[in-house]
């Protein structure tokens, strides 16, 4: 096995990967969706054109995968942006440090009484979100946050920038279980073009983050790619295939993928290769088939409506009462969010409309039964 | 004839145990428990939160609670989460799993057992899940468990039985009971656990991920009660394809 996935994905030959997805056939597909343990190439050929004409197939499989192995509960949580204020020149990024608008950061008090008001709201599961200011929104400031709050939920996630392993392990002593890191694309080139200044253009160093968390104790570590910046044959394959290398690397941690499609924010930017709404679909449901465990989160750049269709399908984690906004919950703000949401559902719709679909909101899923508030509240 | 399952200190009826997880609603709990006639469930102390809302507040009365350890990934976890249950007003009885391979979902047996070690010492009723392995089922009924749970398949995979001919030396061997849980996807499967021995079976995706959550709690019942009557009656002698059907009266029997 390689030493990491960047020696891994290496290995793999875009162009060839190209002449690959062309020539798959419609008896490849049939393979894939009948596979026991689906294999790379089988996910490659889940996602090839020869795969659109049993899309409908690919759903059915995919939602009998998540129904065996999450029934029908959806688990639910809500981000909390804690600082817009960043340093990366990310091209399709409303939080880039060349757009000229107004910044927040919140101090550690103003973080708490935040998260306050969304433990008020009934959430147990908090992500917490930040841009990438080292100094200013230093690993030492996310840890004080969650040292603070960690009494009162049940499980704290991150979606920060890249930290070393040492940070991931004291984020993971403070009381964090769970980190994202979206890669955005695993074309190196593009890579680099999409990100041409700021600590987050070195794509070596973000490419194995989730590594280093998994090396901290991380519990659970998810990954994405931002759909439509590199078509889904490299970008969604990348994705699936790293989570998939994970889970064998790391047997102990759960791996976890998003799937977010990138979508309007503050300043231009024209988008690549946009995912329509059958190619989207096609492509998470290869996911759940390649990934029959890996638990799927979509956020609310879906709308409802999509999204209530996802869970139907393969979906198995959704945010809900969502503001990309800093603050926003009990200091004023004004500052523009990071993307547009489209789907605004409370925790209290959302559980409504999921029960009405015959699906359960699940707020609890995991608490650390070390940790002092799980004696406490049980 | 009164066939009771005794284990824990109480009397059971029914030899089906059942789940609350994977649910459309927790407000199915109720009927698949009356449904099946079970009288043990079990239910995820990851997922009870303090609030009052939620799964506890779905458990009818009568039922014996068994909590379970899901979620744990060390022996100090699983330790934890029997203690919390414990201090929640569970009971003192308490499912056993650590699983720390994500991926696989098997449970660690060596863990298992020191868990199994720690809590039986405290005076819990331990119920280890467990890989069909006559070593870590030995290394658990030696420290104190109540009972071993071997799967059947891998948990949430409702493959059936898969694991028969080890499950079978397990029945053969162990002095405490031996309640299969795990892979039981259809009622066939738990029907032929209990007819090779088994002395109850607990289900809970199979019944979760049913069209009809009570109906099918229902079927799974039936089953275990008719593989229990089988195995009490004890099974006619098989044939293989090969040797051909036996006529019922013999042919050679018209000689004196």
């Amino acid at each position: 096995m390689a030493d990491s996935f960047e020696q891994y994905w290496a290995g793999f030959d875009r162009a060839q990967r190209e002449r690959d997805v062309e020539l798959m056939t419609a008896q490849d597909v049939r393979g894939a969706l009948s596979a026991e343990n689906p294999s790379p190439r089988d996910f490659l050929a889940l996602l090839s054109p020869a795969a659109a004409p049993f899309l409908e197939d690919m759903a059915r499989r995919a939602r009998e995968l998540t129904t065996r192995h999450f029934g029908y509960a959806v688990n639910i949580f809500t981000p909390l942006y804690i600082s817009d204020v960043c340093t990366n020149h990310c091209r399709y990024c409303g939080f880039n440090a060349k757009n000229r608008q107004k910044r927040t950061h919140l101090s550690v008090e103003e973080a708490v009484r935040e998260a306050m008001a969304i433990r008020d709201e009934g959430f147990e599961e908090i992500l917490l979100l930040t841009g990438e200011a080292p100094r200013l929104s230093s690993p030492q400031y996310i840890a004080d946050v969650v040292r603070r709050i960690r009494g009162h939920f049940a499980s704290i996630g991150i979606e920060v920038y890249s930290l070393e392993e040492r940070d991931y392990r004291m984020l993971v002593e403070a009381g964090v279980s769970s980190m994202t890191m979206f890669q955005e694309t695993y074309n190196p080139e593009l890579y680099a073009w999409l990100h041409p200044a700021g600590p987050k253009s070195n794509y070596s160093y973000r490419l194995n983050a989730p590594e280093r968390a998994c090396r901290a104790g991380m519990r659970s570590v998810g990954l994405g790619a931002l759909l439509g910046l590199d078509r889904v044959e490299h970008d969604g394959f990348a994705t699936g295939l790293h989570a998939w290398w994970l889970q064998r690397r790391y047997p102990g941690v759960d791996i976890a993928v998003s799937i977010p499609r990138i979508c309007s924010h503050e300043g231009s930017f024209d988008i690549p290769h946009e995912l329509d709404d059958r190619r989207f679909v096609q492509y998470v449901s290869a996911l759940r088939i390649f990934l029959p465990r890996a638990s799927i989160t979509c956020s609310s750049r879906e709308s409802a409506d999509m999204r209530n269709h996802l869970v139907q399908i393969c979906v198995n984690r959704v945010s809900a009462g969502v503001s990309t906004a800093v603050g926003g919950r009990v200091k004023l703000v004004e500052t523009p969010p990071q993307f547009d949401i489209t789907d605004s559902r409370s925790m209290a719709v959302m559980e409504q409309e999921l029960a009405e679909l015959g699906f359960q909101a699940v707020l609890k899923d995991w608490e650390d039964p070390t940790a002092d508030r799980a004696e406490v509240s049980a | 004839m009164n066939d009771f399952f005794e284990i824990g200190g109480v009397q059971l009826k029914s030899r089906l145990f059942v789940g609350t997880g994977k649910y459309r609603s927790d407000d199915l709990i109720p009927a698949v428990c009356a449904a099946s006639g079970s009288e043990v469930i079990t239910v995820a102390m990851r997922r009870v939160d303090g609030s009052g809302r939620g799964i506890m507040g779905h458990i009818p009365s009568g039922m014996h609670l068994l909590p379970n350890t899901s979620g744990a990934r060390t022996a100090e976890e699983a330790v934890r989460l029997a203690r919390i249950a414990k201090a929640a007003g569970c009971g003192n009885w308490i499912k056993i799993e650590v699983i720390s391979d994500s991926r696989r979902l098997l449970p660690d047996g060596y863990a298992t057992a020191r868990a199994t070690e720690i809590l039986a010492g405290e005076g819990f009723v331990v119920f280890p899940y467990i890989n069909a392995d006559l070593y870590v089922a030995r290394a658990c009924a030696d420290a104190g468990a109540a009972c071993v749970m071997p799967l059947a398949a891998p948990i949430g995979t409702n493959r059936g039985l898969r694991c028969r001919e080890m499950i079978g030396v397990l029945i053969d061997e162990m002095k405490v009971p031996v309640v299969v849980d795990a892979g039981l996807g259809r009622p066939s499967e738990a029907c032929e656990a209990m007819e090779m021995g088994a002395d109850a079976c607990l289900v809970n995706t199979g019944i979760a991920s049913s069209g009809d959550a009570p109906a099918m709690a229902r079927a799974f019942a039936l089953a275990v009660e008719a593989g229990r009557a089988a195995w009490l009656a004890g099974p006619g002698a098989a044939r293989s394809h090969d040797e051909g059907a036996a006529a019922s009266s013999p042919l050679t029997g018209f000689l004196r």
